[in-house]
């Protein structure tokens, strides 16, 4: 599982009819100390997460079993709304923060 | 699987019912040589591992849900050992 944030919302009305009713939510990755940290992707909603929200999501096959019985076509699914994270590392052992975006810079995912 | 610490812990109320009395670690992957190996992940706990912990995780869905002992359960990763010594043939660089 991955922690995250939810950035967006996509829509689509022609999808696998499976997806019926399932929101399409944009994820941004994070690191424990809640920086940015990889390329944001979609996942599938099982947790009733909102905008804005800390969540954490799970990729791979797994990611369709919150739907069972129905067999969604997902990758990446939502699974839990994060209340609390309590990080206890060193600071030497933190990754280094990434460096400030430049202006004009191309946007990454 | 792979060499990780456990760096802390995750606080969830609303989550997938088959997560529920499972702790959920935030666990930093390492190299051989302790260094980060890319960024840390949220596991289910399988063997009641703490902060500061060296353990064993698993990175694969089947492992870890038959570890946690969930079958067909959204988990794609679990703690699932400590570890307590790594040896390393010296010619190994």
């Amino acid at each position: 599982m991955f922690l995250g944030r939810v950035i967006g919302c996509v829509w689509a009305t022609a999808k696998n009819p499976q997806m019926e009713g399932v929101r399409i939510l944009l994820v941004q990755p994070l690191t424990p100390e809640l920086q940015n940290t990889g390329k944001r992707l979609l996942c599938l909603d099982a947790a009733g997460a909102g905008a804005g929200e800390l969540i954490y999501w799970v990729r791979g096959r797994e990611a369709c079993f919150p739907f069972l019985p129905k067999e969604v076509p997902s990758d990446a699914t939502i699974v839990g709304i994060v209340d609390e994270v309590h990080v206890k590392r060193p600071a030497e052992m933190a990754p280094a923060a990434p460096p400030p975006a430049r202006k004009n810079a191309k946007r990454s995912g | 699987m792979l060499i990780a610490r456990v760096i802390g812990e995750l606080v969830a109320t609303q989550k997938h019912a088959s997560h529920e009395g499972r702790k959920l670690l935030l666990v930093q992957p390492l190299n051989l040589d302790g260094s980060n190996r890319g960024d840390a992940v949220v596991a289910l706990d399988a063997v009641d591992a703490g902060v500061g912990d060296r353990v064993l995780l698993s990175t694969d869905g089947y492992a870890a849900s038959s570890a946690v002992g969930r079958p067909q359960s959204p988990i794609d990763m679990a703690v699932i050992g400590f570890i307590d010594q790594v040896e390393i043939l010296p010619d190994v660089s």
